[in-house]
């Protein structure tokens, strides 16, 4: 027989119901932490939620048809929108696109099916180096190589977000195809099917969804940048334009420019534009995202 | 089989239906991906190349001396980037002082302390303040933060701490301060991301080892996971310089373009990025632009080496995280795609 | 607190009779007072007294009643009754997924450090809750000690500091002496100061497998539990570091109370006092470990036992 039957002892005689001096502070020590953490979280959130609201709050008011569809007015009148930055902005973002997101494919397929993996260690880390410049320098170099000695131009605008993309595609696409199953290559081969056309029409389908959230997280990245563009296209006329010898407008070039404007109907038309531009950019985060869901499913099924 | 003719018999090939396509296919593609991923490095090489080759005229006119000269007057044609080095220095380094310890405190929400519903949501939103752009924060500094500043913080701060220098001198909408706090909003989610990363590689045993000795949470935080890791937090901290380092946009918008050293947070100052960034329309000669791209030059120099190092110290951490055993995620989160 | 009554004279003889095991109570000086009666003021602290396990003080015995544990809506442990006698070695066994791991973590309370696992019930530690309103998760922890089943010292400190973190953290500052001689006392007691005595400021996972786990089972003793959990604690080693810490095991069970779980029914023969088997979150049959492998009396334990399933 155990104490079962003895009578529990009193309260306060037992370590385990004790809150000593030195627990206490403990606890105390403990509970400060948990809230500075907690409490920092709510900053970060805070902080997003008031940048959100002003936009929301400040961009709605100016949104109006006219917006989409109208270019700047002339200087002084009030009116017009920014269809040309629209217009300009899609078409950089989908020549960049159009430039970085194969050449970025081709070499994740290079890393991750062809080379030896010292080389795709230096590859990748050439391509981190590359991440990691800063989007100004980019525009300086794009500027020094396509602008000096003629004009800005569509063409270097795109080629300098195509330059900020290409190391996130490439590394999106390397990672993805690495996942595919080594068993699905093998199958393959063990079937005759030569490598090339194992990679592209099996390996590379498999990760296609993959691939396309590498696409998109870098087109997200990339619609929102202003500095690469500044050097490259950003003296546009205010008329819709869609030649891209010459400059085009972009939304955050425009946003840019009309922020450093002193005028309320300048600042109201940059809120408006700045709402447009997160809703586009949240949107194709939130695509990308759920693309990447249904592909993990996939992969996950293959196993 | 009934009635059935047999099947036509078909000569046996080893090599497959479409011949040359099909054996030129496999060098094809090799050289076609090598030639991309070749073109990629002679990209970076070119990069450096052309930035340093712009910024010629201004080094063999200025030197090295350019690096320490506090001046930059298109007027006299004598510039240097003193005042920038200076303001680049001090707006990321003091970002990364409040960010650092805020994003570790973060991570550590999303990992140990909070409950599991609201974990994803959290990590999402933060990660969301990574991908505003910053043409769009710098708006919002511009026409929010800046009269807050100017009217209610700059003040409290120079009744408070103003025996110091860094708080003394007159409030002003723009300048150091403004920029630090927008640097910060825009370094704390990528910290707070790859920290968050590290964190989750912690081996559980380790983690439930502590608490079975009888720790609080916290004391468990300190003596598992901290330790742990360290480096990975060293890693995500020197990212997350890099991209204050960088950033031209916002700051250009809140730091008010002045060349000069202050002391005061409060002066308007200017940043190597956010120079470049706001001469873009206006440079007058080409010793100007040859200038500017000797400080982009310099910039990249600096950016170059903070990311080459951080990218080290956290492949290292990963490399160990690989040994735990794969994760699920994203390939590539939102926040490493900003980085 | 009376002193705990033991077995009854029928159970010490039959006990006797058995070759494999020979628990040695050592009662209590008599008229001694308990130790804890004594303080005015109790911390978990106070309980940390060398001098009384060196008496071989009797330790602290545990109760199941009616214990429940969830992992969200699953019901993993379906309501269970159980007892630890005090000094006495009681083995867990059951098929994988009985619950068994389960069970033992919910009488240290590290069940619910799982995201969304709870229990309910009660264990009862010497008669008090752990579960109960006042009681203070982190003091049971250090009341109740557990092994796991995998080694895992703390990486980043040295042989020293593994075994003195426990110590730390209950932050009455102690000067440097006595802190050294307690964790020369907890490796003596689990079988590895000799091993590990010129080498304390070496890094704890340096040490081989066995050897780290008797470091933990080091650091779990420096603190002074009254009870150690084990959670299959040799199922990473080989037998030779196996045999080691079931000979330490034995000894142990002097001064702490040890419930172990294990899926290999040898050890459980060669170690445990008492055995209970566990199948499908519910207890099936207890008792002492020669009855339950010779003479159980539920037939799905005279399955488990003879190989049947599991």
């Amino acid at each position: 027989m155990s104490t079962a039957g003895a009578a529990p002892p009193p309260p306060g005689a037992h370590p385990l119901l004790a809150g000593s001096p030195g627990l206490r502070r403990r606890k105390l020590v403990n509970r400060t932490m948990e809230s500075t953490a907690t409490l920092a979280a709510l900053i970060a959130v805070a902080v997003l939620a008031i940048v959100i609201a002003s936009v929301l709050i400040k961009g709605v008011s100016a949104i109006n048809l006219d917006f989409f569809i109208k270019s700047p007015a002339p200087f002084g009148q009030s009116g017009g929108g920014i269809a040309n930055s629209i217009v300009g902005t899609a078409l950089l973002v989908a020549m960049a696109s159009v430039l970085a997101v194969p050449v970025g494919i081709l070499v994740g397929i290079h890393t991750s099916e062809f080379a030896r993996p010292s080389v795709a260690s230096s590859i990748r880390f050439a391509l981190d180096i590359l991440n990691g410049v800063p989007t100004i320098v980019t525009g300086i170099f794009v500027f020094g190589l396509l602008v000096v000695g003629h004009v800005q131009s569509g063409y270097a605008g795109a080629f300098a977000l195509a330059i900020i993309m290409l190391p996130i595609v490439a590394r999106s696409a390397h990672e993805v195809l690495s996942l595919v199953p080594s068993s699905l290559r093998e199958a393959s081969l063990a079937l005759g099917v030569r490598r090339w056309r194992t990679v592209l029409t099996i390996v590379v389908p498999t990760a296609a969804s993959g691939l396309v959230t590498g696409a998109l997280l870098a087109v997200a990245r990339v619609a929102g940048e202003t500095a690469p563009l500044l050097f490259t296209s950003s003296i546009a006329s205010n008329l819709v334009s869609t030649n891209p010898s010459q400059a085009f407008a972009s939304i955050p070039v425009s946003i840019f420019t009309l922020s450093e404007e002193a005028s309320p109907a300048a600042h109201a038309q940059a809120w408006a534009a700045a709402l447009l531009l997160i809703f586009l950019v949240v949107l194709l985060n939130v695509l990308a995202r759920s693309v990447f869901g249904r592909s993990q499913a996939r992969i996950g099924r293959t196993r | 089989m009934l009635g059935r003719e047999p099947a036509p018999r078909r000569a046996l090939t080893l090599r497959g239906r479409a011949g040359v396509a099909d054996r030129l296919g496999d060098p094809g593609l090799r050289l076609l991906t090598w030639l991309a991923s070749g073109a990629s490095m002679v990209l970076i090489a070119l990069l450096v190349y052309k930035v340093f080759d712009q910024a010629g005229e201004s080094i063999s006119h200025f030197g090295l001396g350019f690096v320490t000269a506090n001046v930059w007057n298109p007027v006299t044609r004598r510039f240097g980037a003193g005042s920038f080095i200076y303001g680049t220095a001090v707006s990321s380094l003091i970002a990364l002082l409040i960010a650092g310890p805020m994003a570790i405190a973060i991570a550590l929400f999303l990992t140990e302390l909070a409950p599991l519903r609201v974990r994803r949501p959290v990590a999402t939103l933060v990660e969301l303040l990574a991908a505003i752009p910053s043409v769009v924060l710098g708006l919002w500094g511009i026409i929010v933060m800046a009269p807050f500043l100017n009217n209610t913080l700059e003040p409290a701060l120079r009744s408070l701490l103003g025996w110091m220098p860094l708080f003394a001198g007159s409030a002003s909408p723009f300048g150091l301060l403004p920029a630090i706090l927008i640097l910060t909003i825009m370094t704390v989610p990528i910290v707070a991301a790859v920290t968050r990363e590290v964190f989750q590689t912690v081996p559980t045993e380790l983690k439930e080892s502590a608490l079975a000795l009888g720790s609080t949470r916290w004391e468990m935080v300190r003596m598992v996971i901290l330790p742990y890791a360290k480096s990975g937090i060293v890693g995500a901290s020197i990212l997350g310089l890099g991209r204050a380092l960088g950033e031209a946009i916002a700051v250009t918008q809140v730091i008010g373009d002045e060349t000069g050293i202050h002391a005061s947070l409060f002066a308007p100052a200017d940043t190597l990025a956010s120079r470049v960034a706001s001469t873009y329309q206006g440079a007058t000669s080409t010793l100007e632009i040859s200038s500017l791209a000797y400080l982009s030059a310099i910039l990249l120099v600096f950016a170059l080496i903070a990311n080459a190092i951080a990218r080290l110290i956290v492949r290292r951490s990963t490399l160990r995280m690989r040994a735990a055993g794969p994760r699920p995620g994203l390939a590539v989160t939102v926040a490493e795609a900003q980085a | 607190m009376t002193p705990p009554e033991r077995h009854t004279e029928q159970q010490d003889a039959e006990m006797s009779e058995q070759p494999l095991q020979q628990p040695r109570i050592i009662p209590r000086p008599a008229g001694e007072q308990p130790p804890a009666a004594q303080e005015t003021v109790i911390t978990p602290d106070t309980v940390t007294r060398p001098e009384a396990l060196a008496d071989g003080a009797p330790t602290r015995t545990v109760q199941l009643e009616g214990l429940r544990a969830f992992y969200g809506r699953a019901e993993q442990v379906k309501g269970l009754d159980l007892e630890f006698k005090a000094n006495e070695v009681t083995a867990i066994i059951g098929p994988s997924g009985c619950g068994k791991s389960t069970m033992i973590r919910c009488i240290n309370r590290m069940h619910e450090e799982v995201p969304g696992a709870h229990a309910e019930g009660r264990v009862l530690l010497d008669g008090v809750d752990v579960y109960g309103q006042s009681v203070d998760v982190v003091a049971v922890r250090r009341a109740i000690g557990m092994v796991f089943q995998k080694p895992n010292p703390f990486p980043t400190m040295s042989i020293f500091e593994n075994v003195a973190a426990g110590m730390r953290l209950t932050g009455t500052r102690r000067r440097g002496g006595e802190l050294r001689a307690r964790v020369e006392r907890a490796l003596v007691d689990a079988g590895l100061w000799d091993e590990v005595a010129d080498r304390l400021p070496e890094p704890g996972i340096g040490l081989s497998g066995g050897q780290q786990q008797r470091l933990c089972i080091a650091r779990s003793l420096a603190v002074d539990p009254e009870v150690i959990l084990m959670d299959e604690p040799c199922s990473a080693l080989d037998p030779v570091a196996t045999l080691k810490i079931e000979e330490l095991i034995d000894e142990l069970k002097q001064r702490v109370t040890i419930v172990i779980v294990t899926h290999n029914m040898q050890q459980a023969a060669r170690v445990a006092d008492r055995t209970a088997f566990m199948l499908d979150g519910r207890l099936v049959e207890v008792g002492p470990t020669q009855e339950i492998f010779t003479n159980p009396k539920d037939p799905r334990t005279e399955e488990y036992v003879t190989g049947k399933f599991g």
